[in-house]
């Protein structure tokens, strides 16, 4: 430890703090620009200056490592003199227009040139312009002219995207911030370079000019999309949501958000919101008063249920939907008497459920993921996703955690990866066998799981040792490993490789609630809690044996399933389908009979619960858009309409109060599985799909926020092989073929890609342009288009 | 045309003969003797550092730091790659020296870089040549070829277990890259900005390793001092001002060049060596350290000798040994213009005061110049100036003020003159 | 993007620096792409650098875009406005203009007919004003397309060497 002291108060901090450091420990505060505590230093800015006994001359704070018995002055007259001589600098050539800037009112600059500025500028030459850049759609740098060269953006994509998309060009007072030439800014957690600019240079695209900062009020809440449970910041005005900011909490987001966090809230002001209840007569389709729909909702429900049955009534909830939702969603459905209810609209493989014992979670916190020494990711598009969680084991790469990698296409981590192995969807199982059969050897262990027919490759052999040689390690389990064929396979096995190495297992929660709905009973064979329930059907079986009656609760299924041309058909076979939604959604126009509109997450209080099992409680930001309602007040009213006693809620607390009263969460979850298989069998050669979610596609919010759709990565999707199966085809790179699977079949464009592994096509899946094809991993031809 | 009188680096360098440079030239003139001297006798590696500091030989570039002391900061039981690197990145107005090291003896060079590998245990090197004498970056390839070839480089040099590797690396025109963190930067293949330190290249250089960096001069006079001793380099100077020194004598003098010779050598003597003053003209003042020392009028700079100290006593810098001698017909504002459009051009950009204070420095004084000077334009260049000195990561905004300062104090009446009458007292010639 | 003879020496130069700091031959190799569009473009554009050839230099050396192109305006001996197929540049610094330096540039200027930073309307000549080169007491100097230098540039001499660059 050192002793410093800063403004006469005297403190001890740890060796290498920088007395930045040691100043923010007091509280003290020194203006600053460049100096952010997630980047490197930069030490240019210089407004940190402060004086430093014996040294002859002002020091930056930031930059400047404590010694012991340091003296420190931050208001002296030479500290005071050199922060107004930056401050002066600083604003020579910035605009002095704050009225008519963005960031007024907002600005650092403007915060601190109150203190340490003057009132009238020395500088009667002429002012710098500089000229404005295109970033994409969703970070504006029109006006560059205010930049002040901190290089916080330009360090945040190197540091924390993982890229440098923004450089710093030229030199002299003719630097300019820039992303190269003729390219926009693509990172996926790009807009974090908003918050960090610390003047009006780099402004969000779709808010710049809407409002000013001081007419917003602020309203925490959750992100509604992947299942980190990012802290947010929502700000409104009258009764809309006008921003969207991160809320710091370092055990989740860190001081960052998403791209997809950040501007999915433009959906929520789309054109395409639900305001009223609608019913079709004769194909037509009917806005209705809520008495009439809810009436409409009940006959058919009463109606199916005389004429078939309740098992031919299906519900198919959606893991974005907040806990009480779906607490609500199961408890209306098995008081009355159906028991098929699912939330994993995407699972292709439920031969786990027999084995689970409790909720499936990541199997640690998220920081204790991120400081294990070594982890294991098995099929996961990672960046799409999980983008934040992607970025913070980057850093963990930084901090000397071994990375390593069992997926099916070769993607950009933008990090170190200590092992890979790519293989084809049909290896995944083979490939993860062959990591526990290298464990197996290195721990001199026993698996349940017959491994004879495994060959271990040097990579499986390095992801082994570095398991099995870390002091802490982790094996999870991404959105692709969990839609896969073999699920319960894949799961089987982590469980034996981390039994064996000491490691913790667990799944990347795909969804903001997936958690919460595991841990509810939105699922067919367990209740809230785990409790015991008669079986329902699983979301595949009520697709491929299509029910009478749907209940869908912010399901899309075109978008939501594994096989969107199976559960299209299911839907229009189907006597009725009852879609509770926030959105006219093309699709439930098509399949849908009647439409209630409900509220999303800003416009209604409800808690998700996050990869890590924290649950996070969050009020409704604006009131209900029209006459949308919440959902689990819509859900209470059909509970009482149809005569199910239990539902006489008069707030959500007292739901989640229920709910909560059944159980704790802490001891329900768990991923270990009573019995453990695998057939590790090589894999057989076919043609298979890859067909991921795109980035802004995985929930209902995000794919009407019209900017997030403006950008690259929710471009019109093109379909990739390897060069040897575009051979096989006899096609060239770029060519338009007809790509089929059962039934359906989709016209695209197929380029070569040397990232993807032989056998297989990759073609994203959630998409309105390849809603015809069959399951996401499932096998696919491809026909000369 | 180089002239050379004496000294250490050119001594029997005949620079009319186009084969000087090769590696024969350079033997025959007694090359790569102190090299051998080392290997031969196995001489420890403190030993070599000792000789050097015993030289007193300091650094050439412009700071004049005790070269032999720099070389004992490196660490010596770091267990990684450590690297020597030299700065041949010569581009501070007035200094042209070290271009003609390469062009004329540049195994003078290699030779000192290998010993300095040698005595601070790196395996390899870097030579940063200013990308404006692009000849002479090819042509130190092709020497380091001949060494390589003669086995004085790679490894086992001579036959013994000692190795190292030296290459070349060009700039592509950017002043701030003769700052030593910048050159690593630029190196490394990034913007040449400078880093600020703590941490110093000694521990944290070239690819984050601890690395020294010398200037081309430093190195080259390496050689001589193990060969002929410390002793004997220490004495072809003075006291604290070991050895013999290039200046690069430009402007109006009539015979312009560099000037080997020994430190402590009165001004008017190299003056004299110079061909004294052009056209018989007066003088007015002199710049005795490149364009970053302040300028010293004619009066002071008569009376001073050229080394580090009398230099310093008078108020300025002996820097690179870049003396730029201008006549009665240069006006002190248009000398003072051309010098502040310099430094804004060349501010890396990176810190506020330099990157802000550079041009504006550069505008008032180019309005007053112009006619356009107003009251107070003078304070204003005093203030702003010492809002940039000491202010920033490197010295380029010292280096931006210490002219404004010296000009606008020894000629003080030239720029009151322009801002009040709104033109200039000397009707200025260039030449 | 570039030819096998130019990618070859930007191997020599990637051979210079350990294997893991490949990015330390951007300058390099920028420098060699730049050579090869200028003795092999025809027009003013085609002999600087550009989007594609600086993203093909980063591509290669496994570094981002913007960090080539980061580079590539930082140095000012990169070309990157469209240049003549000689770029004339006097050095016009203090040392250089005490001997003649600013009456180089002017002579060159009025006798090409273009003023400093500009192109001839035959793209044949651009001239520029340069900062210090390190050779001021050979001044008046001038580099001729960057690796060229010129020394004592009288009126005569430049006369000479101008009617050599056709």
């Amino acid at each position: 430890m050192l002793e410093i002291e800063i403004d006469g108060k005297k403190l001890t901090v740890p060796q290498g703090s920088t007395v930045m450091d040691a100043a923010h420990s007091v509280g003290t505060y020194i203006p600053h620009f460049c100096y952010h505590k997630k980047l490197s230093i930069a030490a240019n800015c210089r407004m940190c200056l402060v004086e430093v006994e014996k040294a002859p001359k002002p020091l930056p704070a930031c930059a400047t490592p404590v010694t012991d018995g340091m003296k420190v002055h931050t208001h002296s007259d030479m500290a005071k003199k050199a922060q107004a001589g930056v401050m002066e600098f600083l604003l020579i050539n910035h605009p002095l227009d704050c009225p008519i800037c963005d960031q007024g009112g907002e600005c650092q600059l403007q915060d601190l040139a109150v203190g340490y500025g003057n009132s009238a500028s020395r500088y009667q030459e002429e002012k710098r312009v500089v000229v404005g850049k295109d970033m994409g759609p969703l970070v504006s740098a029109e006006e560059m002219s205010r930049c002040i060269h901190c290089t916080r953006c330009v360090r945040f994509t190197e540091e924390i995207g993982g890229f440098q998309e923004i450089g710093m060009a030229n030199r002299s007072e003719f630097s300019e911030i820039l992303p190269f030439l003729g390219k926009t800014v693509d990172s996926e957690i790009s807009g974090n370079v908003i918050d960090l600019c610390p003047v009006g240079a780099l402004t969000s695209k779709p808010f710049r000019y809407s409002t000013r900062a001081w007419e917003l009020s602020r309203r925490k809440s959750v992100s509604p999309h992947d299942g980190l449970g990012a802290n947010l910041i929502v700000q409104v005005k009258g009764n809309q949501v006008m921003r969207v900011l991160p809320l710091e909490n370092e055990e989740i987001n860190e001081c960052w958000i998403a791209d997809r966090d950040r501007f999915s809230y433009e959906g929520l002001n789309s054109a395409e919101r639900l305001q009223k209840p609608m019913i079709k007569h004769d194909g037509k389709w009917h806005e209705a008063d809520w008495q009439t729909a809810l009436e409409y909702v009940v006959k058919g429900l009463n109606g199916v249920s005389r004429d078939h049955g309740k098992d031919a009534i299906g519900v198919l909830a959606s893991p974005h939907s907040t806990t009480e939702e779906l607490f609500l969603a199961q408890k209306l459905a098995r008081s009355f008497g159906v028991n098929n209810v699912d939330y994993r609209l995407r699972r292709s493989d439920f031969r786990a459920d027999a084995a689970q014992q409790g909720a499936l979670w990541l199997g640690s916190s998220i920081v204790d993921l991120a400081s294990a020494k070594s982890v294991l990711v098995v099929g996961s598009t990672q960046r799409q996703e999980q983008p934040l969680l992607a970025s913070r084991l980057r850093q963990a790469v930084k901090k000397g955690s071994e990375l390593n990698v069992i997926h099916v296409a070769d993607d950009a981590l933008l990090t170190k990866l200590n092992a890979k192995l790519i293989v084809s969807p049909l290896a995944l199982v083979n490939a993860l066998a062959q990591v526990l059969k290298a464990v197996v050897a290195i721990k001199s262990g026993e698996s349940a799981i017959d491994l004879a027919a495994v060959s271990v490759s040097a990579e499986a052999q390095r992801i082994a040792e570095s398991l099995c040689g870390a002091e802490s390690a982790s094996v999870v389990l991404g959105n692709v490993a969990q839609h896969h064929p073999a699920f319960s396979e894949l799961l089987s096995l982590a469980q034996e490789i981390a039994r064996l190495s000491g490691a913790r297992f667990g799944v990347l929660a795909e969804a903001a609630n997936s958690v919460g709905a595991e841990l509810v009973g939105a699922v067919p064979t367990r209740g809230v809690f785990g409790a015991a329930v008669s079986a329902g059907l699983d979301a595949q079986q009520m697709i491929a044996a299509p029910r009478k009656a749907y209940v869908l609760l912010n399901s899309e299924v075109e978008f939501d399933s594994y096989n969107p041309q199976a559960a299209v058909a299911a839907m229009k076979s189907a006597e009725t389908v009852i879609a509770l939604t926030a959105f006219k959604a093309e699709g439930l126009l098509d399949y849908a009979d009647v439409l209630l509109p409900i509220a999303p997450f800003s416009e209604t209080a409800g808690s998700f619960v996050n990869m890590e099992g924290r649950l996070q409680t969050f009020n409704g930001v604006v009131r209900p858009l029209g006459e949308a309602r919440p959902a689990w007040k819509v859900l209470r009213v059909l509970g009482n309409m149809l005569g199910i006693s239990g539902f006489e809620y008069t707030s959500v607390e007292e739901v989640r109060a229920e709910w909560q009263g059944k159980g704790d969460i802490a001891p329900s979850l768990n991923n270990v599985l009573a019995s453990v298989s695998a057939n590790v069998q090589p894999a057989a050669t076919a043609l298979v799909r890859v067909g991921e979610v795109p980035l802004y596609q995985a929930d209902a919010i995000c794919r009407r926020a019209s900017s997030l759709q403006a950008t690259r990565a929710a471009a019109v999707p093109v379909a990739h092989a390897a060069q040897s199966v575009l051979d096989a085809a006899g096609v060239q790179s770029g060519a338009v073929v007809v790509l089929k699977q059962g039934d359906g079949q989709v016209r695209v464009a197929l380029e070569a890609d040397a990232t993807l592994p032989a056998g297989v096509v990759r073609l994203a899946t959630a998409h309105p342009t390849t809603i015809a094809l069959g399951g996401m991993f499932d096998p696919i031809e491809i026909k000369q288009g | 045309m180089a002239v050379f009188v004496n000294g250490v680096i050119f001594d029997g360098v005949d620079t009319a003969a186009a084969d000087a440079w090769r590696l024969d030239a350079y033997v025959a003139r007694g090359g790569y003797q102190a090299l051998r001297k080392i290997l031969d006798s196995k001489l420890p590696q403190e030993d070599v550092i000792a000789e050097v500091k015993n030289s007193g030989l300091r650094g050439r570039g412009g700071a004049g730091f005790p070269t032999g002391l720099k070389w004992s900061f490196m660490p010596r039981s770091f267990p990684g790659d450590k690297y020597v690197v030299c700065n041949t990145d010569e581009g501070e107005p007035g200094t042209f020296k070290d271009r003609d090291i390469l062009r004329f003896n540049p195994h003078s060079l290699i030779e000192g870089m290998i010993i300095a590998g040698y005595a601070m245990g790196t395996k390899a090197g870097y030579n940063y040549i200013h990308g404006e004498v692009f000849a002479e970056y090819l042509r130190f390839e092709e020497a380091l070829e001949e060494a390589r070839k003669a086995g004085f480089l790679g490894q086992n040099i001579l036959g013994t277990d000692f190795s190292f590797e030296l290459y070349a690396h060009h700039g592509y025109g950017a002043y701030i890259c003769g700052e030593e963190t910048a050159l690593l930067e630029s190196l490394e293949g990034k913007k040449g900005q400078p880093r600020f330190k703590p941490p110093f290249p000694a521990s944290f250089g070239l690819y984050g390793k601890p690395t020294t960096i010398n200037n081309t001069e430093s190195f080259a006079s390496v050689p001589f001092i193990i060969r002929d001793g410390a002793q004997k380099f220490l004495e072809a100077g003075k006291p604290n001002n070991g050895g013999t020194k290039l200046f690069s004598v430009s402007g109006h003098v009539n015979r312009p060049g560099n000037y080997e010779i020994p430190l402590g050598t009165p001004f008017s003597t190299l003056l004299e060596m110079a061909g004294g003053m052009k056209d018989g003209k007066k003088l007015k003042a002199v710049i005795p350290g490149g364009s970053s020392a302040p300028i010293l009028p004619a009066e002071i700079m008569m009376n001073c000798t050229m080394d580090y100290d009398s230099i310093s006593k008078a108020g300025s810098m002996l820097g690179s040994g870049a003396v730029i001698v201008m006549n009665e017909d240069v006006c002190m504002i248009k000398a003072l213009e051309r010098l502040a459009f310099f430094y804004h051009e060349e501010s890396c950009g990176q810190c506020t005061p330099c990157r802000e204070g550079t041009g504006w420095l550069y505008r008032v004084i180019h309005r007053i110049a112009n006619g356009q000077g107003r009251p107070g334009d003078l304070e204003l260049l005093d203030s702003v100036g010492n809002n940039m000195a000491g202010r920033t990561i490197c010295a380029l905004a010292d280096a931006a003020v210490f002219p404004v300062r010296s000009f606008t104090k020894h000629f003080r009446h030239e720029f009151e003159y322009a801002i009040e009458h709104g033109k200039t007292l000397v009707d200025h010639k260039w030449c | 993007m570039l030819s096998a003879q130019s990618l070859a020496l930007i191997d020599r130069e990637v051979a210079k620096y350990p294997a893991d700091q490949k990015r330390s031959a951007v300058m390099g190799a920028l420098r060699i792409a730049l050579e090869e569009r200028r003795s092999t473009g025809e027009t003013p554009e085609a002999r600087c650098l550009n989007q594609e050839v600086i993203e093909f230099v980063a591509n290669y050396l496994e570094i981002p875009p913007v960090a080539a192109y980061e580079v590539a305006t930082f140095y000012n001996m990169y070309d990157m406005k469209p240049v003549g197929k000689y770029k004339i540049t006097v050095c016009t610094n203090l040392p250089c203009a005490l001997r003649g330096g600013v009456n180089a540039a002017e002579y060159i200027s009025h006798k090409l007919g273009i003023a400093i930073g500009e192109t001839s309307s035959d793209g044949m000549y651009t001239l520029l004003e340069g900062e210090c080169m390190g050779a001021c007491g050979d001044a008046p100097v001038l580099l001729v397309n960057n690796h060229s230098m010129c020394s004592f540039m009288t009126s005569e001499a430049i006369d000479k060497k101008l009617a050599e660059l056709k």
